[in-house]
């Protein structure tokens, strides 16, 4: 398809792009047209959090920024500048897992692993809302995170125990 | 090598692995992020691939300009059918192990367009972010065709395929006259069910990732369901030598078929890869997960006949599903229905009608997950007209042999699927008129179906390799879609050898391990399990063979069938206090490794002799808006026969998903053609609705005792199946009792049911 405007326009110029990934600050030298997921699994190599659609229809990208959980591939890496993120990979406190991801082991919330990153970032996100109360609330709540392993009723089991133990 | 056919002592001790609610052995991996799926290995220089896919159906190609593109810095190359290099020729180069007969589709081989979304250039470039804008840029003209992708208008012009791919059946000969016993039925129905297309939508967007090593080797990362067979492909299409080449696939984010044939992204990576000696990435777009396979649309027709008892006279069930043009693909849709019920007048018939489309692909109980649900659906409303209870009505036909065979089922517990998950449910209260159960605009209704799924084994090869540190190694080439591969071979492995299973490494995914078929149809655990016991058993052998030529040790002259393994000891039977440790027997033997490598076969004699498979019954409640036609599924109940259940927390979580997806059949997927530009409409997660979690309530999940010595020395059928097949019934007849609206339409969406209501109402 010909461009609109009758001429391809260069890829634009990288910029540098502070972030505090997982407590550690980074500067990236990235081009504006970069996703934080696309900065996150190309840029700084944490491909634990995942791209199930690129468009925010599937939450697979979901992480937490300044603790807030927001899918990742819809938002620019240029737009976080001096933001914290929190991935996957720093929800562990070295060898000791996060009580989410714990609790997902054991409820066997997953089955080929690809939407845990998401549902676990995503669930950390919902238990520091404090808006779920019931299980209702934590599918209605969850329904961004889409399983196509349909784990569902598990991941809800998981999250209600962590709640149980008085969150994370 | 053969596994015997006798289920050793050893797997009935106590503290055995086999059963245990073991936590997935990769489980850790998968929370933090660790576990590794095919775009995320990479190397030093990685060029990114991105596709540019055709906008119409069928024609021909008369222009590709690629200079717009090519003109960015950075841009590396752009690859068409006009600059390809030279590829393979016949097709039996381009067939894998799961491909129907026909001419498999070739990407960039022509300028022949056959199918809409077809791959028609792979842009490469320096960053994905620029691969993906220069694909913008790639100028595609075309001369279109007319093409035709509307089953309905074309269902008249159809073929009988014949035995066109692995494990189908054409449908069996007639039995008695089922036309002539419908006409004469006591009570009748019959019944037009469409089903729609579906496609597969693992969460994980199929890519592939080839590192080119510099002495011109690759190691490709690949998203599939058998690592082996994209392997032999790759090798086949580019004449690379196979020692050259080694596929990888730790980790698969999902598949369902999807991975079951090597899907283009690969081709892609390996095209460029090789021509620019370079590491290079491609990965599919959501839209483009619409380029491939997916489950045919379907139109049936199910009419039963029946003596006011509920005895079936006549069974009919005709089915016309599509094809592409390129290939015939085939599945088992009409023959559960012989199977399933006994009845002296049955006449099936399956016709494929070619279409303008993709090959159609194996989707999650391919032909089951579509024809079940079109018998299961004519039986409640049969048992309607009979004013007959469903669960009873099934009971009354219900038979112990395989009527389209003669052959008796080496096991077949269904009777008790009925039966506990009625009790379950409670359905014992159900009140059987439609429109019963209401509370205030929420109509409720109770609805029941069953299901049936194949018991198949291949050939597979394992290797185990015991350790003088009494760490075991096995591995095989197999794959773990979700499925809970790594977790299962561990525990039988470990249970043969009395093992904890930390002490247990399994490997799979990688083509230069030990064979193993594609990883398809619920055959893992029979085909690569069974290999993996067996190998064990053969380590275990020399374990006890050293032990008791052991001059003066506890278990001296002992011999094999005396001995149990527990905790890493050998233990006597007759007197547990004589043991010793794996690692002394190695020791004192001076074995630093046994190796053991074993081919299992399927007891071909015993299985030529019965029919195989797994059963269910399954138990739904639904909550249907009136206003609104809105529908909840509040509750299943799933009770399956399906063997020796190897681990129960994965197998419950398989049925558990499948579950979810027979919720997304019944009520949510459809993939939408608009036929005048022959293209899907909806080619991407937010309009192709997959359930969420808010439409998942309580499932709950049965495995019926079943004891079966001819299915495989495990014992054990595989679930990955069973578990969706007649769910999408028991859903659509539980909206039945609820409405009194039936709808043979799949998916039920509202508006089907707001019509539905309205013309029962009347107006
Ligand atoms: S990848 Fe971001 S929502 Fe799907
Ligand atoms: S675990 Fe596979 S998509 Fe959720």
């Amino acid at each position: 398809m010909p461009h609109p405007m009758g001429f391809a326009p260069p890829p634009p110029e990288v910029m540098a792009v502070t972030l505090t990934v997982n407590g550690v600050e980074t500067t990236l030298q990235v081009a504006p047209w970069t996703s934080l997921l696309d900065a996150l699994r190309l840029h700084l190599d944490l491909t634990g959090t995942k791209k199930g659609c690129d468009h925010g229809q599937c939450g697979a990208c979901t992480v937490l920024v300044d603790g807030r959980r927001i899918n990742s591939c819809l938002t620019l890496a240029v737009m976080q500048d001096g933001r914290s993120v929190t991935t996957i990979e720093g929800l562990a406190s070295g060898d000791t897992l996060h009580p989410l991801q714990k609790a997902f082991v054991e409820n066997d919330a997953f089955q080929c692993g690809y939407c845990t990153p998401g549902q676990i970032c995503s669930a950390a996100g919902l238990l520091a809302e404090g808006k779920a109360k019931t299980d209702d609330d934590i599918r209605e709540l969850m329904s961004g995170n889409l399983c196509r392993c349909g784990a569902y009723p598990n991941i809800v089991k998981a999250i209600r125990q962590v709640m149980g133990e008085g969150g994370a | 090598m053969i596994a015997k056919p006798s289920i050793p002592d050893v797997l009935r001790e106590p503290g055995a692995q086999i059963g245990k609610p073991v936590s997935r052995v990769d489980g850790r991996l998968k929370v933090t992020g660790g576990a590794k799926y095919a775009a995320e290995f990479s190397a030093p220089g990685l060029a990114h691939g991105y596709i540019v896919s055709s906008t119409i159906a069928r024609g021909r190609i008369t222009r590709i300009d690629t200079s717009a593109a090519l003109a960015l810095p950075g841009v590396l190359h752009v690859f068409t059918h006009e600059n390809r290099p030279s590829l393979a020729w016949f097709d039996r180069k381009w067939k894998d192990d799961d491909a129907p007969k026909g001419s498999p589709f070739r990407p960039l081989y022509d300028a022949e367009i056959i199918h809409s979304l077809q791959p028609v250039a792979l842009v490469v470039a320096e960053s994905f972010e620029l691969a993906r804008y220069a694909a913008r840029l790639v100028q595609v003209e075309y001369e279109a065709a007319p093409h035709r992708t509307d089953l309905h208008a074309h269902r008249d012009d159809t073929f009988t395929p014949g035995k066109d791919k692995g494990g189908f059946q054409p449908p069996p000969k007639p039995r008695g006259d089922a036309d002539r016993a419908l006409a004469e039925a006591e009570v009748s129905v019959d019944l037009e069910f469409t089903q729609a297309t579906e496609h597969h939508n693992p969460m994980e967007m199929h890519a592939s990732t080839v590192i080119h090593h510099e002495d011109g080797t690759l190691a490709v990362y690949d998203k599939t369901q058998g690592a082996q067979n994209s392997h032999s492909w790759i090798c086949n299409v580019f004449n690379l030598s196979k020692s050259d080449v080694r596929v990888l696939s730790p980790f698969v984010g999902g598949a369902f078929g999807s991975g079951l044939r090597p899907q283009h992204q690969l081709f892609m990576a390996v095209l460029a890869a090789t021509q620019l000696k370079r590491s290079v990435r491609v990965e599919l777009s959501r839209p483009q997960m619409f380029s491939f396979g997916h489950r045919p649309e379907t139109i049936q027709r199910v009419a039963l006949g029946a003596r006011k008892d509920g005895t079936l006279t006549a069974l009919i069930h005709e089915a016309v599903q599509e094809s592409s043009q390129n290939e015939n693909y085939v599945e088992i849709v009409v023959n559960w229905s012989g199977q399933q019920y006994k009845c002296d007048n049955v006449r099936l018939d399956y016709k494929l009608c070619r279409l303008d489309v993709h090959t159609p692909l194996d989707q999650r109980a391919p032909g089951a997950a579509t024809g079940v649900p079109a018998l299961e659906i004519a039986m409640d409303e049969l048992a309607h007209k009979l004013g007959m209870d469903p669960v009873e009505l099934r009971l009354k036909n219900y038979t112990d042999t395989d009527p389209n065979t003669g052959k008796p089922f080496s096991s077949k517990e269904l009777r008790a699927c009925f039966q506990q998950g009625a009790e379950r449910f409670g359905w014992a209260k159900r009140n059987p008129k439609p429109r019963s159960m209401r509370e205030g605009r929420q109509l409720i209704g109770w609805g029941m179906a069953s299901g049936v799924w194949d018991a198949m084994q291949g050939q597979a090869v394992a290797k185990a390799t015991l350790g003088v540190d009494g760490r075991l190694t096995v591995g095989s080439a197999t794959a773990d879609i979700g499925t809970g591969t790594y977790t299962v071979m561990t525990q039988i492995a470990a249970d043969v050898l009395g093992l904890s299973v930390k002490d247990v490494t399994f490997h799979l995914g990688d083509s230069s391990l030990p064979m193993a078929p594609i990883e398809g149809g619920s055959w893992t655990v029979s085909s690569v399990g069974s290999a993996v016991k067996a190998a064990c058993d053969r380590v275990r052998d020399r374990l006890v063979t050293a032990a008791s030529k052991m001059k003066g040790g506890p278990l001296a002259g002992i011999g094999n069938q005396e001995v149990v393994f527990a905790d890493g000891h050998l233990v006597a039977k007759a007197d547990p206090s004589r043991r010793v440790s794996i690692t002394d027997v190695m020791r004192a033997s001076e074995l630093l490794t046994i190796e053991e490598e074993a081919r299992s076969v399927p007891y071909l004699l015993a299985r030529s002799r019965h029919a195989l498979g797994t059963h269910s019954a399954i138990f739904a409640e639904v909550r249907v808006d009136e206003g609104l036609g809105t529908v909840q599924v509040t509750r299943v109940v799933s009770a399956i026969a399906a063997g020796r259940i190897i681990n129960p927390k994965t197998a419950r979580s398989q049925i558990m998903g499948a579950v979810v997806w027979g919720i997304g059949m019944a009520l949510e997927e459809e993939t939408f053609t608009d036929h005048t530009l022959g293209r899907y409409m909806n080619h991407d997660i937010a309009e192709y609705h997959i359930p969420v979690n808010a439409d998942v309530h309580d499932i709950d999940v049965i495995f019926v005792e079943e004891h079966d010595e001819v299915v495989n020395p495990l014992g054990a059928k595989g679930v990955g199946e069973i578990g969706i097949v007649g769910v999408p019934a028991a859903i659509a007849n539980a909206i039945f009792h609820a409405t009194g609206v039936r709808v043979c339409d799949l998916p039920i969406t509202v508006d089907k049911i707001l019509e539905g209501l309205r013309r029962n109402r009347g107006d």
